[in-house]
């Protein structure tokens, strides 16, 4: 029917450019983070003592670290639970569902960029919406300069993160509860349960595939984000709003230091394949069988 | 017994709605914003008319970004960009998914997974390597330096949801496409790719929602204004006529408005699509 050539003419390409762009350079950049190197100079091997600095003679990378928990914080305590419930209000079938849908989706195809740059509008000290809206219910003294504040500077990122994905979950969550067959709804209806037992004992356990997909997309998304802090702040005043990707890309190609950049660039990388390790050995349990 | 019941009923059922509509209203308020503020004078936005419709409407905003800012060539270097990457990335894809699940050779498994393992990469991962790399190869701050990595990119996800998709197509067609004589060409140009079109197209919305708003590798990659993308473009715009609010807002919208377009005729394809790209991964 066809030559074991043809395979090769369908595939070969895409393998290569993939391999090239996508695989090689993850190897890259661990052999890279072995080193010192400026890009210009010679590589002078070092081991893992770009780690060792990482981890303890850096404390703006620990602060970037932290704030990307925070934001991972904000996201599993905040996000995903309001995800949940709105989901579950428009599953369980409300008056002008789609339109509600639609809305809550449309600030996550809109690109970071322009998201970060509106909220540093809405932030602005002295013409931002924020402080407008204070000053306007009588509450001038809780007006301040948010986004020059090291306290405040990393929530002003948190914010719009919070407010542009929640749609997404909101989504994923819905699209789960209705895959959810009626027929376990009618059985505990006869069985007496209420909407509390049902949902805890029905609901969530037949989401569990999505709800493991939402928390290792939460907290990866969370550990790599870079766009809305660098357009926001780009890890300023003062690194107090870095998170592990900005410091690292400063390092790149502000400072130079390449070595200890893709030694950052390991640390996100790995952070992300165990958090996702992590999540997949908390759901070996067997999942809720739809016999 | 039923008059007892429906009262509370109607009561819970209006508090819905009013919590429903309350989070529409913060979620689009804030881009309710932009759009006025767009469309407004400096001396409206921060001084007379602050919160209101603008009382002029101000299009030059636009035409300002558009012509004086250079938008416009951002705007059209986005499009090539997108284009480009959604056609050969579609194309590379369906092929390569065609091939791991309806041909018949040793490597199959092993392929899909060296692609199903790519989903999961951050793009700080290959950031300097990449760079190192274009560098070498002499096509830094060319479009190639965007179209390859952007293809590249999106081959991964579009292979996983096209794999998907192929195992539900029956085979019968197939085999009677070659029981006609047709080459392998023919039966997956002419017979198989029609029938994909649904998941070529959720992939192409896919694909087209990564590149378009991409900054990372646009920001590194390429240098040039006149080769820069929307996303870096408006950046840069931004931090040149930072206190131009009315001129960046209508940059920001320009760049927002094909997104929410192809958004508002294809919402269903787009919901979806994020949805599958979710759970597959």
């Amino acid at each position: 029917m066809y030559k074991k050539r043809s395979v090769l003419v369908f595939v070969l390409p895409t393998v290569l450019i993939y391999t090239c762009i996508v695989v090689l350079p993850i190897f890259a950049s661990f052999y890279i983070s072995l080193f010192n190197w400026d890009g210009v100079g010679s590589m002078v091997f070092c081991g893992l003592s770009n780690f060792q600095k990482m981890f303890s003679n850096d404390p703006n990378f620990h602060t970037a670290i932290r704030n990307s928990f925070v934001l991972a914080g904000a996201s599993l305590i905040i996000q995903l639970p309001i995800a949940f419930i709105l989901a579950l209000v428009l599953a369980n079938g409300v008056k002008f569902e789609k339109f509600f849908r639609t809305v809550y989706f449309i600030p996550v195809i809109i690109s970071s960029m322009v998201i970060g740059q509106l909220w540093l509008k809405i932030f602005n000290a002295d013409y931002g919406l924020l402080n407008m809206v204070l000053k306007a219910v009588g509450l001038e003294n809780l007006a301040q300069p948010w986004l020059a504040q090291t306290s405040t500077s990393f929530g002003c990122t948190v914010v719009p993160a919070v407010w542009q994905y929640v749609g997404q979950y909101i989504l994923i969550f819905y699209a789960g509860m209705k895959g959810i067959p009626e027929d376990y709804y009618e059985a505990a209806r006869i069985d007496g349960a209420n909407s509390r037992q049902t949902m805890v004992s029905i609901t969530i356990p037949l989401m569990t595939p999505v709800i493991k997909a939402c928390l290792i997309l939460s907290l990866t998304g969370s550990f790599k984000s870079f766009d809305l802090v660098y357009v926001m702040t780009n890890g300023g005043p003062l690194h107090s709003s870095d998170v592990p990707s900005t410091a690292m890309y400063a390092n790149l190609f502000g400072s130079h230091l390449y070595g200890y950049g893709s030694a950052q660039a390991v640390f996100i990388v790995l952070e992300c394949l165990i958090a996702t390790l992590l999540l997949q050995l908390v759901y070996k349990k067997p999942e809720a069988e739809l016999t | 017994m039923n008059h007892v019941r429906t009262k509370p009923r109607k009561i819970r059922t209006v508090l819905k709605l009013a919590l429903l509509f309350l989070v529409a209203a913060v979620q689009l308020y804030p881009l309710l914003w932009l759009l006025l503020f767009s469309f407004k004078s400096n001396n409206d936005i921060f001084g007379s008319n602050i919160a209101g419709l603008p009382v002029v409407w101000h299009w030059e905003n636009y035409s300002n970004a558009l012509f004086g800012g250079g938008i416009l060539i951002y705007f059209r270097n986005s499009v090539v960009y997108t284009a480009i990457t959604i056609v050969a990335a579609g194309v590379l894809s369906a092929m390569s998914s065609y091939a791991i699940s309806r041909l018949q050779w040793k490597l199959r498994g092993g392929t899909y997974i060296l692609f199903t393992l790519g989903i999961m990469i951050p793009l700080q991962a290959v950031l300097l390597p990449l760079y190192l790399l274009l560098d070498n190869l002499k096509i830094l701050n060319t479009g190639l330096a965007l179209l390859i990595p952007y293809i590249a990119f999106a081959v991964p996800m579009s292979i996983i949801i096209l794999c998907g998709f192929y195992g539900s197509v029956p085979k019968d067609i197939e085999e009677a496409a070659y029981l006609d004589g047709c080459n392998i060409y023919q039966v997956f140009f002419r017979v198989v790719l029609p029938i994909v079109r649904p998941a070529v197209a959720t992939v192409s919305i896919f694909t087209f929602l990564g590149t378009w708003n991409e900054l990372m590798f646009a920001n590194t990659f390429v240098n040039d204004s006149s080769l820069r993308t929307l996303t870096v473009g408006i950046m840069s715009f931004a931090g040149e006529y930072s206190t131009n609010w009315g001129a960046i807002g209508a940059g920001m919208v320009i760049a927002t408005l094909p997104t929410i377009v192809i958004y508002f005729f294809l919402s269903d394809q787009v919901q979806s699509s994020i949805v599958a790209g979710a759970v597959k991964g």
